[in-house]
Order: structure tokens, then sequence, then C-alpha cells
């Protein structure tokens, strides 16, 4: 289940598109399992602040980390077109909460640049590259960074 | 069809069975008395198992597990004989050797062999025990021990060991062998050829062969009437002959006799073989061929020998089969509580006839979840004797003699219980042994028998599993367990903290008082990871040690991991679930009753014992909505070390039985949090974990706890 490890060099990718407070992101659309609309989740007592809680997927239980908060870009306000991306990576099923998913897209390897150095902020390690395109620049999301999210070491704020 | 490689797994779960059975064995002639001899049918199971291993193991071409369990099955039938006498260093060689065996076994299953110097070396150590290397050495008839001859009559195979044969003798290091060889007809229902089995004999040697025509037999068109008796002048060894009989076998009776004794009773090895015993698919052969012994001793197995064996009827089943089934029967309890709480919603639970219906639903999925529960439950039988053997290398390295004695173990535990509990065992023990038993002279001198004892004890008590592991030795050194714990700065300088904390501190993490690190114990890991992982299992780990006389380290576990009765709560909007064991009872407290002993520290007077308030919402880090006004209930716990305190909830929802749900699986572990259950609402509840919890209750940082019984800000 470690599909999102290997990128041809030469093969085109499908990536998810998706908006996060009103910025435009995407991920490998390989690990990802399902969307679901918004449900209540059960918060998990000293959890960081961008791990929302846990929620009942057919009887397992799943994190649901809001990707606005950890890329700190504020809470993700409530919106009915909210929606929660399932994804499995290194055998742990997580949801991340997004505004809205846009589109899947075929990108080629060398569209995709790398990000430019801006100091590092916080929330670069998540971003492995962008496309920049009419306009909107739109950041590939590292999946395995995404999974990384809920190592351990962060569990307790 | 069986692929080669589920028969291969099925080879070695068997392995596993013949093992025990082996080590069992060893038990039972460990705990004879000196001088005794042994029950024939304790040395006979033994040689069965030793013997079906060599030979499942030589279909798999597993070369090591076939030469070594072939030497140790030789020993093992000279004791069979009473060409051996039994005493207490052939048991233990004995018990290296199947300590050895299973050594491979583990290794075969690997994929992996021994260094072939080694394992020449083991070999070489096993036939040493042997008392007549030399050939042609049968027992004279006042040597056997009086249960000799009932030896012979009582040993009969009735396990459906694929290859097992007559009696060999060892040491047949003869010029040659008659092998007589009577077919039943489901060898020829199997495709067997004699004649190319003979075929494959001729390269071996001079083969003569000769038709045996039972005279006077049945003749029967199912059956055949035949039988031959080959000569076979060679230099090879029994093995080789018995290798190409090895898929024949089965389905006919073989003997394979030196041929230097064969001269004066030959008919013997005839008679004292039983039937042959075919697999069950190919059994029903109305009329095998009447072999007319001599003496009328029915090949029927003797009904000690039955009680001897006793086999259990199973089954062998899939274990992702039985998780599936456990996971659906988990399922199925989630939507009867569903289920309940819809109808309770529509207005429906006033129907008599309706609630009653429900309760039978209840009571049919509990038992149900039971018996799920009790498929997965094994006995920890083969965990002791796993144990045993490393009790064994431990004292062996130690320097030390110990006696291992294990008690309750026919206790059945969850397999998934079982498996974890062996590296936890695993450390105890070796403390135990290397830090708990003196040595010989230091129990000399405090008036002990010289051999330790470690005693492992499995019981189930008051809904949990119990396992103990006592030993005779010094007990905890406290006074040298303190002064490194504060030179470890684990405690301060000047505490002064009561017996039983200080041998508690041994569970502290980086905690070890070994002076030096050997290769057992010591490294200041084992027991703070024992905790850890038995914590990890739902259990709990305690200590009780008396100076002089010995610790004994108790393991309380749930009796299985997937379900669990327990009381939903409401905390600060947020329902929760307690596991209800730990409850002692619940309380609504009159003011009277409350006290603040230190800022942030409520304490709750019961029947003049003060007991400390620990709020929940508070240590969850909730808060309260402004709107709730909870109930104030209080909700007496204790855990297994006998520590209490009350919990302050908002009110008690439901009492029900919740399916455990992993948070570490996609997760990973939350604060005072054990793990989450689905309720009826398909909701996630988080449940309680209490020892967590009622420990924090020590932390000075814990916030403020708002009186229950006010309307919180």
């Amino acid at each position: 289940m470690t599909a999102q490890t290997v990128h041809p060099a030469t093969k085109a990718r499908e990536l998810i598109t998706f908006a996060v407070s009103g910025q435009d992101f995407c991920m490998d659309i390989r690990p990802v399992r399902e969307i679901r609309g918004w449900q209540d989740v059960t918060p998990l007592p000293h959890a960081p602040r961008d791990v929302l809680g846990v929620m009942n997927l057919r009887g397992a239980v799943v994190p649901i980390i809001d990707l606005s908060l950890r890329l700190d870009l504020g809470p993700c306000r409530h919106h009915p077109r909210n929606v929660i991306i399932i994804a499995l990576i290194e055998a742990r099923t997580i949801g991340f909460l997004v505004s809205s998913v846009s589109n899947i897209v075929t990108v080629a390897p060398d569209e995709i640049q790398p990000m430019p150095d801006m100091g590092a902020p916080a929330t670069a390690s998540l971003v492995e590259g962008i496309i920049p395109s009419s306009g909107k620049n739109l950041r590939v999301l590292d999946v395995a960074a995404l999974g990384a999210i809920l190592d351990p070491r962060r569990s307790v704020a | 069809m069986a692929t080669l490689d589920d028969i291969r797994q099925l080879f070695f779960a068997e392995c596993e069975d013949q093992l025990e059975q082996l080590t069992d064995g060893l038990a039972t002639l460990e705990a004879l008395p000196p001088g005794e001899t042994p029950d024939p049918e304790t040395i006979n199971t033994m040689f069965r198992a030793v013997h079906s291993i060599k030979g499942g193991a030589a279909s798999f071409a597993l070369d090591a597990i076939t030469r070594y369990a072939h030497a140790f099955e030789s020993v093992l039938d000279e004791v069979r004989t009473g060409t051996l006498p039994i005493d207490a260093g052939l048991t233990a060689a004995f018990y290296v050797a199947a300590d050895y065996l299973s050594e491979l076994v583990a290794m075969g299953m690997g994929g992996g062999t021994p260094e072939t110097a080694a394992l020449a070396e083991r070999i070489a150590a096993i036939e040493a025990c042997s008392a007549a290397r030399a050939p042609h050495a049968p027992p004279a008839e006042d040597d056997l021990p009086s249960g000799g001859l009932d030896m012979l009559a009582g040993f009969t195979p009735l396990a459906l060991d694929f290859d097992f044969g007559p009696p060999e003798v060892p040491g047949a290091a003869a010029d040659g062998f008659v092998v007589t060889f009577r077919p039943t007809a489901a060898l020829f229902q199997n495709g067997h050829e004699p004649t190319c089995l003979f075929r494959e004999l001729e390269p071996l040697g001079t083969l003569e062969v000769e038709a045996l025509l039972d005279e006077g037999v049945d003749w029967d068109r199912a059956a055949p009437g035949i039988g031959w008796r080959l000569t076979l002048r060679t230099g090879c060894d029994e093995s080789q002959i018995r290798e190409i009989f090895e898929f024949a076998e089965p389905f006919a009776e073989l003997s394979i006799a030196p041929l230097a004794t064969q001269e004066g009773d030959e008919p013997k090895p005839l008679a004292a073989l039983p039937a042959p015993i075919g697999t069950p698919d190919c059994a029903p052969d109305p009329a095998p061929p009447d072999p007319a012994p001599p003496e009328p001793s029915p090949p029927e197995p003797s009904p000690e020998a039955e009680r001897a064996k006793a086999p259990k009827a199973t089954v062998r089943v899939d274990l992702e089969l039985v998780d599936d089934l456990i996971n659906m029967v988990g399922e199925l309890v989630i939507t009867q509580s569903v289920m309940t709480q819809s109808i309770a919603d529509h207005g429906l639970a006033g129907s008599t006839q309706l609630s009653a219906v429900l309760e039978e639903l209840r009571g049919i999925t509990r038992h149900i979840q039971e018996g799920v529960m009790a498929i997965r439950a094994q006995s920890v039988k083969p965990l002791f004797q796993r144990m045993g053997r490393i009790v064994r290398e431990t004292a062996q390295i130690a320097g030390k003699t110990v006696r291992l004695a294990t008690v309750g173990e026919d206790t059945e535990v969850d397999r998934n219980v079982i498996e974890r509990l062996v590296d936890p065992l695993t450390h105890i023990l070796r403390n135990a042994i290397d830090h708990g038993l003196e040595d010989a002279a230091g129990r000399l001198a405090a008036d002990k028998d010289p051999v330790g004892t470690v005693t492992l004890t499995a019981a189930h008590r008051s809904g949990r599993v119990v396992i103990e592991v006592s030993d005779d030795g010094a007990g905890v050194d406290r006074a040298k367990v303190l002064a490194s714990a504060i030179r470890k700065g684990l405690v301060p300088a000047n505490a002064t903290p009561g017996p039983a904390e200080i041998d508690r501190l041994l569970f502290t993490p980086g905690f070890s008082t070994a002076a030096s690190v050997t290769s057992l114990s010591g490294r200041g890991v084992g027991m703070d990871v024992v905790n850890s992982e038995i914590k990890r299992l739902g259990g709990r780990v305690t200590i009780a040690s008396t100076p002089g006389r010995g610790a004994t380290i108790s393991i309380s576990l749930p009796l299985t991991l997937a379900v669990l009765d327990g009381m939903v709560v409401e905390v600060a909007g947020q329902t929760m679930v307690v596991p209800i064991s730990a409850i002692v009872e619940t309380i609504l407290p009159e003011p009277s009753q409350l006290s603040v002993m230190a800022p942030g520290m409520p304490m709750l007077t019961v029947r003049g014992r003060a007991i400390p308030v620990i709020d929940l919402a508070g240590i969850f880090g909730f808060a309260r909505p402004v709107d709730s006004r909870p109930d104030g209930v209080l909700m007496l716990v204790e855990t297994d070390d006998g520590d209490c305190c009350a919990l302050a909830i908002d009110r008690i929802v439901d009492q029900r039985q919740v399916v455990i749900k992993s948070l570490e699986s996609n997760y990973g572990h939350v604060p005072f949090i054990s793990a989450a259950t689905i309720l009826g609402d398909g909701r996630i509840a988080l449940i309680l974990d209490l020892e967590e919890t009622l420990h924090h209750k020590a932390s000075p940082s814990a916030p403020a706890v708002p009186q229950p019984l006010e309307v919180p800000a």
C-alpha cells in the first residue's frame, strides 16, 4: 500500500485538486479511497489542534485532520460543501477535511516545479512542488508528509 | 486440493502439537519420583511425537530436522524398549534435545538451516545418551522393566501419523534387512504399485523378493491377499529403506527388521503390528487382509492408551476466518444496539412484547459473541512450555539450578493476548532468575532448597485472566532499589516511599539495579517494557515482594481484547465509556461530603474514607458547554492496585457491552484513553483508560476541578 512512493519520472501523474480555505492544492490520487461529506467527529483529548477528532468509517476509527489548520490557513470554515478526503497512507486510514474537491488532472512530471525556497515555513514540508497554470498556483501536497502528520511525537500538542 | 505449501503449513502446525506432547511427556518424567518406572505410554507418546516430526520433515526435505529427530528417536526408542533406563540426567538431556528440535522446527518454518557443524555436534550429543551404540544388543528378558512387554502391546499408533511404522531396532547397522510388506486395498486405490517400490529397493543391494500368500484367508475381491517378504542385503541404513516406502506405508503393514535378529523371532514383528491405519478418506476397506497373528492380541487400542491420548476432537481453522467472524459479531452487537436505540427513539420501547424480543435478541447476541470469543481462546500451555525453555536457557547462563512449576496450564486466553505475552513473560522470568533467585550458596545460607523454584500460574479471576510469576528468591532488595532510583534521579533524594511504592519503582522507565549489564537482564529497559506492553493489552502489572521469601509479579488481563462491559457516561457534552469492572459505586454526593484539601484537589468523604475527586472534563481539557447542567454524579472507581478515586462526570447514560476499536491502528495513543467504540447512533465514543487517569492525579498540573454540584461557569 505504498503506491505513493514511486513516481516514475516519465509517467504522467493523476492528481486530485481541491480547495483549502480559498487556495488550490492537489495530491496524488492513488492513496485516495473515497470522498465523504462532513459528519460529526468525536474530539480526542489533548490532540494537536489540526486533529479534529475521529469518525466512524464503516466500523473503523478514522482520524480527521483539518488541512486548512495544518497549512496555517486558519480553521476550515463550516460549509455544506466541505468534504473529507479519505486516504490510505502507509497502512493508516486518515481523513482530510478540505473546503471542496474540484477536479482530477493529469500532469506530466516536468510540469511540476519544485517549491521556491521561501524560508521554509512549517508547512513547506507538506508541499512537494507547484504547478503554475493560468494564474493559479496549484500546490502539490506530499502524500508521505501528509501521513507523517500523525507521527507520535506530534500526538500531544 | 491443498497445495504443497498448505500441507507444509499443516506440518508445522502439527509439529507444534507434537512438540507440546513431547514436552508434556518430559514434564511427566521429570515429576516422577527417582527409581520409579515411567508409564510406558508416556515414552510411547514422546517417541511417536518425535517420529511424526521426523516423518513429516523427511517429506518436505527438511534434512536437519529429519536427521536430528532420527537420532533423538533412536535414543527414545532405547528407553521405550527398556535398554536405556531413564534418570534425571537423561530427562535433562531430553529437554535440551526437545528444545533444539523446536529450534530446528522454527528454523525450518522460516526456511533456514542450522550450521552443519552445530547440527552434527547436537546429534553427537544426543547419540551419546544411547546405552547401546553397538548393534545387536537386544535386552535380556529380565533387564526389561516390569512393563516391558506391555509396552510393546500398548504401543498402538492412534495418531494418523502418515508414515508411522513399527518399532525400529536402534543402531541396526546390520548387513541387511528383512522387509515385510502387506498392502491393503487402499494402497492400490491410491495408485501405488508394489513392484515399483521393489525396483527402487534393488539398487541399494541384493534383493530377494518372496511372495507371502496367506493360506486360509477369506478371499475377498476388494482386499488383496498378498504380502511380500523382501530380503535386502545392503550396507545402507534403515531410513533409506523407509524413505522408499514412505508414501506406501500408510496403506500397508510394513516391518523392517535387521537381517540378523530376524531369524529367531520372525513372527514377532507381525504379531506386534497393529492394523494399518489409513487416512480417513481411504480407510473404509471392509476386509483388510488378516495377518492371522499367532497371538490373538487384538490390534484395538488398549483402554489405557486411549485414555492417555484422549484426543479432543478439534478443527483447524484459518485464523483470518475467525477474525472475520469476530468482526462480524462486533458489527452485530453494534447493530443490535442501534436497533434498540431507534426503537426507543420511535417511542416503541413501551411495548412489552417488543422489549421481550429485544431482550432475547440481546441475550442471543451475547451468547454468539461469547462463543466466537471462545473459538479464539487458547490454553496458555504452549506459552508456558515456551517459557520452560526460557527458564532452562536462563538458568544455564546464570549458572543457577531452577525448577519451573506451572499451575493452571489449561486456562484459556485470547490467542492474540497469548502471542503478546511472550516478550513480557520472558523479561519477567529472566529477571526472576537473574535477580530474584539467589545462587546455590546463598540459598543454602538462607536455609532454602539449593534449587530455586519459579512458579508460573494462570487463572481466571473475576472476569480477568491473571498470570503470575513467583520465585522463592530473596525478594526485592528495597534499599538497593531505592538507592538506585535516587541515584538515577527517578525519585527525589529525600523521598521516603513505602515498600509497595519502592517495588513499583522496578517498572519505572530507565530503572535497573544490575551492577553490570549481563546478557540476560540489566539493560534497564526490561520491566518498563513489560509494564507498557501489558498496559497496551489492557492489563496491569503488580508486584508483591516479601524480603527473603521471594517476589510475585502478577499480570492481570482482560479475557478478550474485543469487547468490554462499559458504563456509557457524558462528560462535557461528549459521550464516553468507563470500564464497568472498575466501578465500585456511583454516588450523588451531598455537599457535606465534598471538601477541598488543596486548590484543585477536591476530596469526597465516603463512610469515613477520603477519596480524591478527578473531573474527567478537566483532565481531557474539554470545556463544558455553557448550557450544560451536569447531574454531578461521582463514580467511585478502583484499579487493580487498589487505587481508588471518584470520577466527576456529567451524567450516566447507559450500561452496555461495547466493541473495542483500536485508536492506534489509524492514529496513535491518546492520553487517558485506552480505545474507542462505536455507539448505537454510529458515533464514536472513547473508552477511558482508568490506570492512566488515576496516575495523573499525582501530577500537580492537574487542572482545577469545578464543584460537581454547582452550575459550571
